[in-house]
């Protein structure tokens, strides 16, 4: 298996002596034109990783931007196959930046899992991320997705016993989503110093990067998560910025916001270790 | 003893009936709904466990609940004998106490200090609030914002028990957002909070142990039948939401083969009109809330909105168990308009003085077709699983009538 993009990804962040940035929009919201020009701006300031998320009518583990993100995409009638679709246009365009589909299990599960490994495959989709299966139900995806080279992104959490790390570490692959508080995405921020050790275990277990996110908004606490993760995950922070734009009605002006937090983020980041 | 394999020995390990059930949770919730059913496990061998429950239900919610042989809309519907199983004369008036009593019991077990809960109709909330405040803890109820104004009698009930309402306007302020607010406090409170699912799905443990704590109403009900009849009946009946009641009285009697096992399940303007709840009637396999069973969703798999009358039945899913049953064929599911169970909601007052809640009144709407094709000489118990006070506004207005 040639190294993947996101392995690569990982690497090159290394050499250079900082962690990835992996930033989080919602795909659709409101539109999917204006997603993807977000994605490009996205790239084009720093963001080494993309999560492209899925809409879904009931987010349970997403606070109110991400859950607002999905009801704006929804509305535009955006389904798992626009989603891909999404993707494959950026892929047609970046063939090096690593894209995850974040999303929860029963569009997947609708569209079958082997139907959806293939078409994610053809869409150049890197990972996937499904909230709610756990590794005790994701086998069937997971299977179809090893066919396609995808990487199944696993979740560790801090209610993750070091017992169950090594459950979590079993099958995963590309690198591991730490959340960082027991809550919902974009609930308050955890204190680096509570999660310091647990990252290091999860990396030194599943043998893989180790990504941080829920609660990192600024360029700050970015920082500070860069000096113990491999990786920094921003999601709500982005889409924000949609959502001001669905209030003022100027989806001009998100790309430009959405790149200028995305500069500020991967700015701050890189400066990190070296502080 | 049952036979291995048999139908009553599910789930299996892996929180599974047949290819329906599962634990489809975030992460982060994994471990608390492995430790509920390690404590479940140590609780069902521990006799203070059973003691402790057997005496509540008893004393505070006043089982058994009667067998009553409903005469006269036996003679009205013309066929087989019907009985009701009074479930809506226990205590917070309906079965919901059954299950509630058996979680929060094994929250205390677990040392949690906080209770959160889910509700539509606001029954489920009332017994959560109720138990609560019997036991002193905290609780916090989250309610759709359509429920809430739909179900005021309810909602004021609660708060004078103790509890917290959250309104929760996300998504479309129905019971299944309810659920997914209090997934989300859960998530968050992991530490402290025992969340007190009402009804037969969600993540194993769930669906195994609200059926276990609702199977005393067919427990009871096979005893009183086999004492009045020296039989057991032909069919048994009851409505489906999630399906607690349903799967409570049925589940002592799956390896009866004979008895036949009838859901109804809420059709709101039709199953063919888009506004209904008929999950197994109108819906395709998928994954919601824990569990991987029928669900109503559209072709890009996003979840349906519910419809129906009845707040109790307005759930877009329905317990894995009732998945497995209607898959394997060992019980029937018709379902029923909103139309039909307002009728069906003023037969039985009218009658038999007793004042169905919407939700039984739609398996009573059904009841008449099962009882004729069964005949006379036969026996039908019915689960009247709620009483229909808390619906006597809405049915006010349904009916055009101001109150």
């Amino acid at each position: 298996m040639p190294t993947s993009r996101i392995t690569a990804r990982f690497d090159k962040a290394r050499t250079q002596g900082r962690a990835a940035l992996v930033a989080y929009i919602m795909a659709g919201d409101p539109d999917l034109e204006t997603s993807y020009r977000n994605l490009i701006a996205l790239r084009d300031n720093g963001a080494d990783i993309i999560e492209i998320g899925a809409p879904f009518t009931d987010p349970m583990a997403d606070g109110p931007s991400i859950q607002r993100a999905g009801q704006r995409s929804l509305r535009a009638g955006t389904q798992l196959g626009d989603v891909l679709a999404l993707a494959a246009r950026f892929r047609a365009e970046d063939s090096d930046t690593p894209l995850i589909l974040m999303g929860y299990a029963n569009p997947v599960h609708h569209m079958g899992y082997t139907s959806f490994a293939a078409a994610a495959g053809e869409a150049g989709i890197d990972g996937v991320i499904t909230v709610d299966l756990p590794p005790e139900e994701d086998h069937e995806l997971r299977e179809a997705l090893q066919v396609r080279d995808i990487s199944v992104i696993r979740l560790a959490t801090p209610t993750t016993s070091d017992k169950r790390l090594q459950i979590v570490a079993d099958g995963a692959s590309g690198f591991v989503y730490f959340v960082s508080v027991t809550g919902v995405t974009g609930a308050g921020a955890a204190r680096p110093a509570e999660i310091a050790s647990k990252i290091a275990r999860a990396r030194e277990v599943a043998g893989l990067p180790v990504a941080v996110g829920f609660g990192v908004r600024t360029g700050d606490q970015a920082a500070e998560m860069a000096e113990i993760a491999d990786g920094v995950v921003v999601g709500s922070a982005f889409v924000d910025h949609n959502g001001e734009a669905a209030v003022t009605g100027d989806f001009e002006a998100a790309p430009k916001k959405i790149g200028a937090l995305a500069k500020e983020l991967s700015e701050a980041i890189a400066k990190a270790r070296r502080a | 003893m049952a036979k291995p394999n048999a139908l009553s020995q599910w789930p299996d390990e892996k929180g599974r009936f047949g290819e329906f059930g599962g634990r489809y949770v975030a992460e982060t919730l994994m471990p608390l709904v492995l430790d509920l059913e390690a404590e479940y496990e140590a609780a069902k061998q521990d006799p203070a466990f059973e003691a402790e429950m057997q005496d509540l239900w008893t004393h505070y919610v006043g089982r058994p609940s009667p067998l009553y042989l409903a005469e006269r809309l036996t003679e009205h519907f013309g066929g087989a004998k019907l009985y009701l199983k009074r479930d809506e004369l226990n205590h917070t008036g309906a079965h919901k106490i059954n299950n509630v009593l058996g979680q929060v019991l094994l929250a205390r077990r677990m040392g949690k200090t906080r209770i959160i809960a889910e509700t539509g109709a606001g029954q489920h909330g009332v017994a959560t609030a109720t138990v609560c405040a019997r036991f002193g803890l905290p609780c916090t109820v989250f309610m759709g914002e359509a429920d809430v104004e739909r179900q005021k009698p309810n909602v004021f009930r609660m708060k004078l028990l103790g509890a917290e309402i959250v309104p929760v306007s996300s998504g479309t302020g129905t019971l299944k957002d309810a659920m997914n607010e209090a997934l989300r406090d859960w998530v968050t409170n992991v530490e402290n909070t025992f969340y007190v699912i009402g009804t037969a799905a969600g993540p194993h443990p769930y669906p195994q142990l609200v059926r276990d704590f609702q199977s005393i109403i067919g427990r009871e009900a096979r005893a009183q039948i086999l004492e009045r009849e020296g039989r057991l009946p032909d069919a048994l009946m009851a409505c489906i939401g999630g399906g607690s009641n349903a799967i409570g009285l049925f589940h002592p009697f799956l390896e009866d083969e004979d008895v036949r096992l009838i859901g109804v399940e809420a059709a709101g303007h039709g199953v063919d009109s888009g506004a209904h709840a008929a999950s197994l009637n109108g819906g395709a396999p998928g994954i919601l809330h824990g569990n991987r069973t029928y669900l109503l969703q559209d072709e890009g798999g996003q979840i349906a909105d519910a419809h129906s009358i009845s707040a109790g039945l307005d759930y877009p899913g329905i317990g894995p168990e009732h998945a497995f049953l209607r898959d394997t064929g060992r019980a029937e599911y018709l379902s029923c308009t909103d139309d039909d169970a307002l009728d069906a909601f003023q037969l039985c007052t009218r009658l038999e003085g007793i004042l169905p809640a919407l939700e039984p009144a739609h398996a009573l709407a059904r009841a008449g077709k099962v009882l004729r094709e069964i005949g006379e000489g036969g026996i039908v118990i019915l689960n009247m699983c709620g009483r229909g006070d808390k619906d006597v506004f809405s049915v006010a207005e349904a009916l055009g009538e101001a109150v």
